[in-house]
């Protein structure tokens, strides 16, 4: 069975989906998601649809349900590049998606998620650690 | 209405709902329907193929161009030899499901399409035809 990769960049995950994807690689997607972002503590989900020419009522289901698991996991997910046509169809399939955020592209996902933070009064660069710099 | 060469796959798996998504997308480039319109053919297919396989327990699906005179299309049935819907009213409701998934499939999948005609009866399976055509 094939498998889509997740990449961790910086704070956040990425999810490039580049198949025609059988169901058991979509749920299999879910799975590895929640298993990293427990494992990096990754605060953000990119996952970027530009390469789906569709999104059926399954792949939207999992897509709202990886979603919710990600907020559990203290995690906001963000679906980007999704092609007109395909939102369109989604629209009329009957599925709109709540409570997923979108945005265009990977670039405009992760300005979304960097505002989400900052908005959560989270000053999160301090995350990494660093040692204060004191001047003497 | 005449129609070409039929095109089958049986439908055992996932991955046969995967190869039933990609035969219908060629053949709808073929046509030449538009973006959109292969766009929903194949959203149509992908529900309706997984329904043959869930619901269904396997079946075929055939995959056909027709023409109507001035305008080609393609005619997708899907056909299987399972339970039957007992109540294809209630099943054609949006949200309404049996196998936990959103309950938008076969609605959805008849809103996507121009022509849709099921032929179902409990213990003598379901038989689903659609029809898109070129406009």
């Amino acid at each position: 069975m094939e498998r889509v990769p997740v990449l961790k960049i910086g704070d956040i995950l990425l999810v490039s989906i580049q198949i025609d994807m059988e169901d058991q690689v979509t749920l299999q997607l879910q799975e590895d998601l929640a298993d990293r972002i427990v494992a990096t503590g990754c605060h953000g989900v990119i996952i970027d649809i530009s390469a789906l020419d569709i999104v059926d009522s399954f792949v939207g289901r999992t897509l709202a349900t990886i979603a919710s698991i990600s907020r559990v996991l203290d995690a906001e997910t963000v679906v980007v590049g999704m092609r007109p046509a395909v939102a369109i169809t989604l629209v009329e399939l009957g599925l709109s998606l709540p409570g997923i955020r979108t945005a265009l592209n990977v670039d405009l996902g992760m300005e979304l998620l960097a505002a989400g933070r900052a908005e959560n009064g989270e000053t999160e660069a301090d995350d990494t650690d660093e040692p204060a710099v004191t001047t003497p | 209405m005449t129609g070409g060469a039929v095109e089958r796959i049986a439908v055992a798996s996932d991955q046969d709902v995967v190869r039933v998504r990609q035969l219908v997308r060629t053949v709808a480039v073929a046509v030449k329907l538009s973006l959109v319109d292969q766009t929903k053919l194949v959203t149509a297919a992908s529900e309706l193929a997984r329904n043959t396989l869930v619901y269904g327990g396997g079946g075929t699906v055939e995959v056909t161009r027709v023409e109507n005179g001035r305008r080609s299309g393609i005619r997708i049935v899907f056909a299987d030899d399972g339970p039957g819907i007992p109540d294809l009213d209630l099943a054609l409701t949006d949200g309404y499901t049996t196998g936990g998934g959103l309950g938008l499939g076969l609605s959805g999948a008849r809103r996507l399409v121009d022509e849709f005609d099921i032929d179902t009866a409990v213990g003598r399976g379901t038989t689903i035809s659609v029809t898109k055509w070129c406009r």
